[in-house]
């Protein structure tokens, strides 16, 4: 049986993380492939408040990680505005170099003046904040690379 | 008045390559919103921009109206077209693009109010002086046998707060009716708690004809009828325009009703109104108006030359109508085939997955509205609509030839389609005579071997 390339593991990651499955299990040989959706254990985050002109403090939202050469690319969890700080001339959440855990708050999400918090998903070193602050992201677009500790 | 720079499209599939199209055309750039799943779909490659809005499942992706508002402020759009089904008849998203200052390419929050529940939008008919299906809500059996007079037979007893088939008993004659009467109200005190019923005409032969509105909110235009009653369980799945063998007086009577329905409502934007015709009796009454550009609108556009798009953006822009009713011209005959990714020998099962092979090549009077390529993936999470076929004739016997060699050259492999069926249809003697009820498919499969 024909090996499992690097490009195929990618390609069961993605469809994986289309489907509603929050667990494969793969054996192929003497290969076994093992994937866990982050949080598949743990309940689903309580959906959103409904809005309210003052934000208020923001819910965790969970992401999938998607390990890449350069450290771990952080995805955003959902579309929306990327804050970098809790609020205009605030410091950032974090910034290169800061050494964060997986509960560590990395930035907000804005959807329709709803802050959704972001956290980090993984322990390590923020080694580059990828999106711009206060534009647009895409579900999925990378927010930041983390080196995992 | 505000001309559109750049567009967001939040819908997918084949209408989201056809509002690309006449975006391109009008100058307008445009921005499509896509769940991961359509990622890599034809129209995201096609769009001046696509953004995933979320996960592959339409209540977390495109039925998620913060998101594509933010999505579409987010991206500079100024306007924001919602298609055909999802989000397209949702007032929160048009009272969120007019709070948010996004031209939202439809009708006005309020006309979807109006037409959005049956209910509201029959007592608009009956307003307008449109006719609904006669009926009316009994207590006894004398009101019923009165009411029941001015109905006629065949009638349906349905339950006012029904739903179901519960308490829905069909009466056939005067005499079966008091008894049908007391088991319709104890089947509905018994399912609802509410013994309250109500009559309706049975219409036993009926076609599926539906009206064409344009409109700028001072000019009510008609560009004339479409007939759908080629359905399965309300799944239209051929349509054409006219519709033929249509009374003329009953014709202009519906196009007329449709028109006068819109200018009571206020309607302001592209719109169906739909009726049912009672063959039998030589009437006509009012079901229901679809606020939203319709799948079939591509019949219409074949018989008159107009681009309905464009003038649902040209309105929503805020100009005025650039036509009056003598300009639209009805020539010719169109008809349009759904080719679904579904097997109708398996209960119409449908047949995602991928696309090795698809060819549609300019077949004289061909048009064809699809977002397949080869390659292109059929995602399970939304409907199995793939291409839709449609021919324009001098007649109708010439548009349906050319229907038939388009299904015989062009090319979708991969997938499982109905086009099989699209064949038997065109071919079968009473498709060919015309002015088929609705009646017509469901009779039609067995004969076929199609399971029902």
């Amino acid at each position: 049986m024909a090996e499992l390339t690097r490009a195929d593991i990618d390609e069961i990651l993605k469809l994986v993380d289309g489907s509603d499955f929050d667990e494969l299990k793969l054996e192929m040989g003497d290969l076994k492939l093992e994937l866990r959706r982050r949080g598949a254990s743990a309940p689903a985050a309580a959906p959103a408040p409904a809005p309210a002109p003052v934000a208020k403090p923001a819910e965790a939202v969970a992401a999938p990680i998607v390990a890449s050469g350069g450290g771990s690319e952080i995805p955003a969890p959902l579309l929306g505005t990327f804050w970098h700080a809790p609020r205009p001339g605030a410091a950032p959440f974090v910034r290169p170099g800061d050494v964060v855990q997986a509960d560590t708050i990395v930035g907000i999400i804005e959807v329709m003046k709803l802050m959704n918090s972001v956290p980090a998903g993984i322990a390590g070193t923020v080694l580059e904040i990828t999106a711009p602050n206060g534009e647009l992201v895409e579900h999925g677009q990378t927010l930041l690379r983390i080196q995992p500790a | 008045m505000p001309t559109i720079k750049r567009l967001f499209i939040a819908n997918r599939g084949e209408i989201a390559l056809r509002i690309i199209r006449t975006a391109r055309a009008l100058g307008i750039e445009t921005v499509l919103g896509v769940s991961q799943a359509d990622r890599d779909s034809l129209g995201a490659k096609l769009a001046t921009r696509a953004v995933v809005l979320g996960p592959a499942p339409s209540k977390d992706s495109y039925l998620r109206v913060g998101t594509i508002v933010e999505a579409a402020r987010g991206t500079g759009c100024d306007a924001l077209h919602p298609g055909y089904g999802f989000l397209s008849e949702n007032r929160d998203l048009a009272q969120a693009c007019a709070d948010e200052g996004l031209i939202f390419i439809g009708p006005t929050p309020d006309n979807l109010t109006a037409v959005g529940d049956k209910l509201t939008a029959r007592s608009h008919a009956l307003a307008a002086g449109v006719p609904v299906v006669p009926g009316g809500t009994v207590e006894t059996a004398e009101d019923a046998s009165a009411l029941a007079e001015t109905i006629g037979f065949p009638l349906l007893i349905k339950a006012v707060a029904g739903g179901g088939g519960k308490g829905m008993k069909r009466v056939d004659d005067a005499a079966s009716l008091p008894a049908q009467l007391d088991l319709a109200m104890a089947e509905a005190e018994a399912a609802f708690g509410d013994a309250r019923v109500y009559l309706e005409r049975f219409v036993t032969v009926g076609r599926h004809v539906e009206v064409q509105i344009l409109s700028d909110g001072a000019t009510f235009l008609h560009a004339g009828e479409r007939d759908c009653s080629v359905q399965r369980r309300y799944q239209k799945l051929v349509e054409e325009a006219p519709a033929h063998h249509l009374p003329g007086a009953l014709r202009q009577g519906l196009l007329e009703a449709a028109v006068r329905y819109a200018r009571h409502i206020g309607y302001r934007s592209l719109g169906t109104v739909e009726f049912l015709v009672d063959v039998p009796r030589g009437e006509f009454y009012f079901l229901e108006m679809n606020a939203r550009v319709q799948v079939e609108h591509p019949v219409t556009e074949a018989i008159t030359g107009l681009d309905l798009i464009a003038l649902q953006i040209a309105v929503a822009e805020g100009q005025t109508l650039p036509l009056t009713q003598d300009q639209i011209r009805l020539t010719g005959h169109a008809i349009e085939c759904r080719l679904n990714a579904e097997d109708p020998t398996r209960d119409f099962r449908p047949s995602p997955g991928r696309v090795t092979q698809a060819w549609f090549p300019p077949v004289t009077g061909l048009r064809v509205d699809t977002h397949m390529q080869p390659g292109a993936m059929i995602p399970p999470y939304y409907d199995s609509l793939v291409a839709k076929l449609i021919t324009w004739g001098a007649t109708r016997d010439e548009a349906i030839a050319r229907m038939l060699t388009a299904l015989d050259v062009c090319v979708l492999e991969g997938v499982t389609t109905n086009a099989p069926l699209h064949r038997a249809i065109l071919t079968d003697p009473a498709f060919r005579a015309g002015g088929v009820d609705t009646n017509y498919l469901g009779a039609l499969l067995p004969t076929l071997g199609v399971p029902t």
